[in-house]
Protein backbone atom coordinates (compact mmCIF):
# COMPACT_ATOMS: atom_id res chain seq x y z
CA UNK A 1 0.00 0.00 0.00
CA UNK A 2 2.73 2.41 1.00
CA UNK A 3 4.73 1.52 -2.11
CA UNK A 4 1.66 2.15 -4.24
CA UNK A 5 1.23 5.59 -2.73
CA UNK A 6 4.87 6.38 -3.39
CA UNK A 7 4.82 5.32 -7.01
CA UNK A 8 1.66 7.15 -7.92
CA UNK A 9 3.08 10.67 -7.72
CA UNK A 10 6.02 9.41 -9.78
CA UNK A 11 3.71 8.15 -12.46
CA UNK A 12 1.84 11.42 -12.34
CA UNK A 13 5.05 13.32 -12.95
CA UNK A 14 5.94 11.01 -15.85
CA UNK A 15 2.59 11.58 -17.51
CA UNK A 16 2.90 15.32 -17.05
CA UNK A 17 6.27 15.25 -18.72
CA UNK A 18 5.11 13.10 -21.60
CA UNK A 19 2.05 15.28 -22.10
CA UNK A 20 4.26 18.35 -22.15
CA UNK A 21 6.61 16.69 -24.64
CA UNK A 22 3.69 15.70 -26.82
CA UNK A 23 2.30 19.22 -26.62
CA UNK A 24 5.63 20.70 -27.68
CA UNK A 25 5.82 18.31 -30.61
CA UNK A 26 2.27 19.13 -31.70
CA UNK A 27 2.99 22.85 -31.40
CA UNK A 28 5.96 22.41 -33.69
CA UNK A 29 3.91 20.50 -36.24
CA UNK A 30 1.13 23.09 -36.25
CA UNK A 31 3.68 25.85 -36.76
CA UNK A 32 5.15 23.95 -39.69
CA UNK A 33 1.68 23.60 -41.22
CA UNK A 34 0.58 27.18 -40.67
CA UNK A 35 2.49 28.75 -43.57
CA UNK A 36 0.48 26.46 -45.89
CA UNK A 37 -2.69 28.08 -44.62
CA UNK A 38 -2.13 31.49 -46.16
CA UNK A 39 -5.05 32.80 -48.16
CA UNK A 40 -3.02 32.68 -51.32
CA UNK A 41 -3.21 31.20 -54.82
CA UNK A 42 -0.09 30.07 -56.65
CA UNK A 43 -0.70 29.25 -60.29
CA UNK A 44 1.60 27.90 -62.98
CA UNK A 45 0.73 29.33 -66.38
CA UNK A 46 2.39 26.78 -68.63
CA UNK A 47 0.32 26.34 -71.77
CA UNK A 48 0.24 29.84 -73.22
CA UNK A 49 -2.81 29.20 -75.38
CA UNK A 50 -5.66 31.70 -75.63
CA UNK A 51 -8.29 29.59 -73.86
CA UNK A 52 -5.98 28.59 -71.03
CA UNK A 53 -4.64 32.12 -70.62
CA UNK A 54 -8.19 33.44 -70.38
CA UNK A 55 -9.00 30.84 -67.73
CA UNK A 56 -5.79 31.69 -65.83
CA UNK A 57 -6.43 35.42 -65.83
CA UNK A 58 -10.12 35.11 -64.94
CA UNK A 59 -9.28 32.87 -61.99
CA UNK A 60 -6.42 35.18 -60.97
CA UNK A 61 -8.49 38.36 -61.02
CA UNK A 62 -11.42 36.57 -59.39
CA UNK A 63 -9.17 35.26 -56.60
CA UNK A 64 -7.70 38.72 -56.04
CA UNK A 65 -11.25 40.09 -55.81
CA UNK A 66 -11.98 37.45 -53.17
CA UNK A 67 -9.19 38.97 -51.11
CA UNK A 68 -6.59 36.32 -51.92
CA UNK A 69 -2.96 37.06 -52.64
CA UNK A 70 -2.27 35.77 -56.15
CA UNK A 71 1.05 34.79 -57.71
CA UNK A 72 1.25 33.66 -61.33
CA UNK A 73 4.30 31.77 -62.57
CA UNK A 74 4.69 31.97 -66.31
CA UNK A 75 6.80 29.12 -67.60
CA UNK A 76 7.54 27.33 -70.89
CA UNK A 77 4.98 28.19 -73.59
CA UNK A 78 3.36 30.62 -71.18
CA UNK A 79 6.35 32.98 -71.36
CA UNK A 80 5.63 33.77 -75.03
CA UNK A 81 2.35 35.37 -73.93
CA UNK A 82 4.37 37.96 -72.02
CA UNK A 83 6.28 39.17 -75.08
CA UNK A 84 5.77 42.66 -76.41
CA UNK A 85 4.01 42.62 -79.78
CA UNK A 86 6.57 44.77 -81.53
CA UNK A 87 9.91 44.19 -79.83
CA UNK A 88 12.79 43.48 -82.17
CA UNK A 89 15.72 42.29 -80.14
CA UNK A 90 19.07 41.71 -81.74
CA UNK A 91 22.02 39.58 -80.68
CA UNK A 92 20.22 36.24 -80.82
CA UNK A 93 21.70 32.98 -82.09
CA UNK A 94 19.98 30.88 -84.75
CA UNK A 95 17.93 28.74 -82.33
CA UNK A 96 16.76 31.78 -80.37
CA UNK A 97 15.80 33.50 -83.60
CA UNK A 98 13.79 30.44 -84.65
CA UNK A 99 11.95 30.29 -81.33
CA UNK A 100 11.34 34.00 -81.52
CA UNK A 101 9.96 33.65 -85.00
CA UNK A 102 7.79 30.58 -84.40
CA UNK A 103 6.28 31.48 -81.04
CA UNK A 104 3.50 34.05 -80.63
CA UNK A 105 4.62 37.63 -80.13
CA UNK A 106 2.54 38.37 -77.10
CA UNK A 107 -0.88 37.61 -75.67
CA UNK A 108 -2.78 38.94 -78.67
CA UNK A 109 -1.11 36.47 -81.01
CA UNK A 110 -1.88 33.30 -79.07
CA UNK A 111 -4.26 30.68 -80.49
CA UNK A 112 -6.90 28.36 -79.07
CA UNK A 113 -5.72 24.94 -77.87
CA UNK A 114 -8.73 23.34 -79.58
CA UNK A 115 -10.79 24.27 -82.64
CA UNK A 116 -8.26 26.80 -83.87
CA UNK A 117 -8.97 25.77 -87.49
CA UNK A 118 -6.10 27.70 -88.98
CA UNK A 119 -6.91 30.77 -86.91
CA UNK A 120 -10.60 30.83 -87.82
CA UNK A 121 -11.69 29.43 -84.46
CA UNK A 122 -9.57 31.95 -82.57
CA UNK A 123 -10.96 34.85 -84.62
CA UNK A 124 -14.50 33.58 -84.05
CA UNK A 125 -13.99 33.29 -80.29
CA UNK A 126 -12.56 36.80 -80.12
CA UNK A 127 -15.56 38.11 -82.05
CA UNK A 128 -17.89 36.27 -79.72
CA UNK A 129 -16.12 37.64 -76.64
CA UNK A 130 -16.49 41.16 -77.97
CA UNK A 131 -20.18 40.59 -78.66
CA UNK A 132 -20.73 39.22 -75.15
CA UNK A 133 -18.66 42.01 -73.63
CA UNK A 134 -16.27 39.47 -72.07
CA UNK A 135 -12.97 41.01 -70.92
CA UNK A 136 -10.07 40.57 -73.35
CA UNK A 137 -6.61 39.43 -72.27
CA UNK A 138 -5.49 43.08 -72.42
CA UNK A 139 -8.25 44.08 -70.01
CA UNK A 140 -7.59 41.10 -67.75
CA UNK A 141 -3.86 41.89 -67.52
CA UNK A 142 -4.65 45.54 -66.70
CA UNK A 143 -7.11 44.46 -64.05
CA UNK A 144 -4.66 41.93 -62.59
CA UNK A 145 -2.06 44.69 -62.27
CA UNK A 146 -4.60 46.95 -60.53
CA UNK A 147 -5.59 44.18 -58.13
CA UNK A 148 -1.98 43.47 -57.21
CA UNK A 149 -1.72 40.06 -58.89
CA UNK A 150 2.00 39.22 -59.03
CA UNK A 151 3.65 37.80 -62.12
CA UNK A 152 6.87 35.81 -61.93
CA UNK A 153 8.63 34.54 -65.02
CA UNK A 154 10.62 31.33 -65.26
CA UNK A 155 14.19 32.34 -65.94
CA UNK A 156 15.08 29.01 -67.50
CA UNK A 157 12.24 29.13 -70.04
CA UNK A 158 13.41 32.61 -71.05
CA UNK A 159 16.92 31.29 -71.49
CA UNK A 160 15.84 28.13 -73.36
CA UNK A 161 13.74 30.02 -75.86
CA UNK A 162 16.22 32.83 -76.13
CA UNK A 163 13.76 35.49 -74.95
CA UNK A 164 15.42 38.66 -73.69
CA UNK A 165 14.03 40.80 -70.91
CA UNK A 166 13.73 43.75 -73.30
CA UNK A 167 11.04 41.89 -75.24
CA UNK A 168 8.89 41.17 -72.17
CA UNK A 169 5.95 43.46 -71.36
CA UNK A 170 6.03 46.02 -68.57
CA UNK A 171 4.08 44.76 -65.58
CA UNK A 172 4.34 46.07 -62.03
CA UNK A 173 6.97 44.28 -59.95
CA UNK A 174 7.50 41.48 -62.44
CA UNK A 175 10.32 39.18 -61.37
CA UNK A 176 12.44 36.53 -63.06
CA UNK A 177 12.65 33.48 -60.85
CA UNK A 178 13.47 29.78 -60.60
CA UNK A 179 11.63 26.72 -59.37
CA UNK A 180 12.53 27.30 -55.72
CA UNK A 181 10.63 30.58 -55.71
CA UNK A 182 7.54 28.86 -57.06
CA UNK A 183 7.81 26.03 -54.52
CA UNK A 184 8.27 28.48 -51.64
CA UNK A 185 5.14 30.36 -52.69
CA UNK A 186 3.19 27.16 -53.38
CA UNK A 187 4.18 25.81 -49.96
CA UNK A 188 2.49 28.70 -48.17
CA UNK A 189 -0.56 28.79 -50.43
CA UNK A 190 -3.91 27.20 -49.71
CA UNK A 191 -4.52 26.85 -53.43
CA UNK A 192 -2.26 25.81 -56.25
CA UNK A 193 -3.17 25.44 -59.90
CA UNK A 194 -1.42 24.37 -63.08
CA UNK A 195 -2.78 25.56 -66.38
CA UNK B 1 -39.08 43.20 -49.58
CA UNK B 2 -35.96 45.06 -50.67
CA UNK B 3 -36.58 47.82 -48.16
CA UNK B 4 -32.94 48.03 -47.22
CA UNK B 5 -31.46 51.48 -46.70
CA UNK B 6 -29.23 51.56 -49.76
CA UNK B 7 -26.17 53.78 -49.59
CA UNK B 8 -25.16 53.27 -53.19
CA UNK B 9 -26.36 51.62 -56.40
CA UNK B 10 -23.74 49.89 -58.52
CA UNK B 11 -24.75 49.28 -62.12
CA UNK B 12 -22.86 46.26 -63.48
CA UNK B 13 -25.33 45.34 -66.21
CA UNK B 14 -23.77 43.74 -69.27
CA UNK B 15 -20.56 42.78 -67.50
CA UNK B 16 -19.78 39.05 -67.51
CA UNK B 17 -17.59 36.95 -65.20
CA UNK B 18 -15.26 37.86 -63.50
CA UNK B 19 -16.17 41.57 -63.68
CA UNK B 20 -19.09 41.73 -61.20
CA UNK B 21 -17.05 40.22 -58.38
CA UNK B 22 -13.98 42.30 -59.28
CA UNK B 23 -16.09 45.47 -59.27
CA UNK B 24 -17.78 44.78 -55.93
CA UNK B 25 -14.37 44.06 -54.37
CA UNK B 26 -13.14 47.42 -55.66
CA UNK B 27 -16.26 49.36 -54.68
CA UNK B 28 -17.19 47.87 -51.31
CA UNK B 29 -14.77 50.28 -49.66
CA UNK B 30 -16.75 53.24 -51.02
CA UNK B 31 -19.47 52.76 -48.40
CA UNK B 32 -19.12 52.69 -44.64
CA UNK B 33 -19.17 49.51 -42.56
CA UNK B 34 -22.81 48.59 -42.02
CA UNK B 35 -24.01 50.31 -45.19
CA UNK B 36 -25.58 48.53 -48.14
CA UNK B 37 -24.70 48.55 -51.84
CA UNK B 38 -27.41 47.57 -54.30
CA UNK B 39 -25.83 45.82 -57.29
CA UNK B 40 -27.57 45.48 -60.65
CA UNK B 41 -26.14 42.73 -62.84
CA UNK B 42 -27.15 40.63 -65.83
CA UNK B 43 -24.63 37.87 -65.13
CA UNK B 44 -26.51 34.80 -63.81
CA UNK B 45 -23.27 33.51 -62.24
CA UNK B 46 -23.45 36.44 -59.82
CA UNK B 47 -26.30 34.71 -57.98
CA UNK B 48 -23.86 32.18 -56.58
CA UNK B 49 -20.69 34.27 -56.90
CA UNK B 50 -21.75 37.15 -54.67
CA UNK B 51 -22.64 34.95 -51.68
CA UNK B 52 -19.34 33.08 -52.19
CA UNK B 53 -17.45 36.35 -52.38
CA UNK B 54 -19.23 37.69 -49.31
CA UNK B 55 -18.53 34.55 -47.31
CA UNK B 56 -14.84 34.66 -48.18
CA UNK B 57 -14.35 38.38 -47.63
CA UNK B 58 -16.48 38.58 -44.48
CA UNK B 59 -19.32 40.67 -45.89
CA UNK B 60 -23.00 39.82 -46.23
CA UNK B 61 -25.50 39.37 -49.04
CA UNK B 62 -28.81 40.45 -47.55
CA UNK B 63 -31.03 39.58 -50.48
CA UNK B 64 -31.06 38.78 -54.16
CA UNK B 65 -33.96 39.18 -56.53
CA UNK B 66 -34.58 38.86 -60.24
CA UNK B 67 -36.94 40.60 -62.59
CA UNK B 68 -36.97 42.09 -66.09
CA UNK B 69 -33.71 40.33 -66.85
CA UNK B 70 -31.87 42.19 -64.11
CA UNK B 71 -30.53 40.59 -60.96
CA UNK B 72 -30.43 42.81 -57.88
CA UNK B 73 -28.08 41.94 -55.05
CA UNK B 74 -27.99 43.78 -51.75
CA UNK B 75 -24.53 43.65 -50.23
CA UNK B 76 -23.85 44.86 -46.71
CA UNK B 77 -20.31 45.88 -45.86
CA UNK B 78 -19.33 44.22 -42.58
CA UNK B 79 -15.60 44.97 -42.44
Amino acid sequence: MTTAVQTQPDQGLNTMESVQAELAELKQRVEALEPGQQNKLSMIVFSGELDKLLASMIIATGAAAMGMKVVLFFTFWGTAALRKPDANVGGKDLMAKMFGWMLPKGRNKVKLSKMNMGGMGTAMLKGLMKKKNAPSLDQLFDMAAQLGVEIKVCEMSMDLMGFKREEIIDYPNMEYVGVATFLAHAGESKNQLFL
Amino acid sequence: MSDHAVARVLDLKGLPCPMPVVKISQEIGSVKVGEVIEVHTTDPGSLSDFPAWAKTTGNEVLETDQGNGVIRIFVKRLK
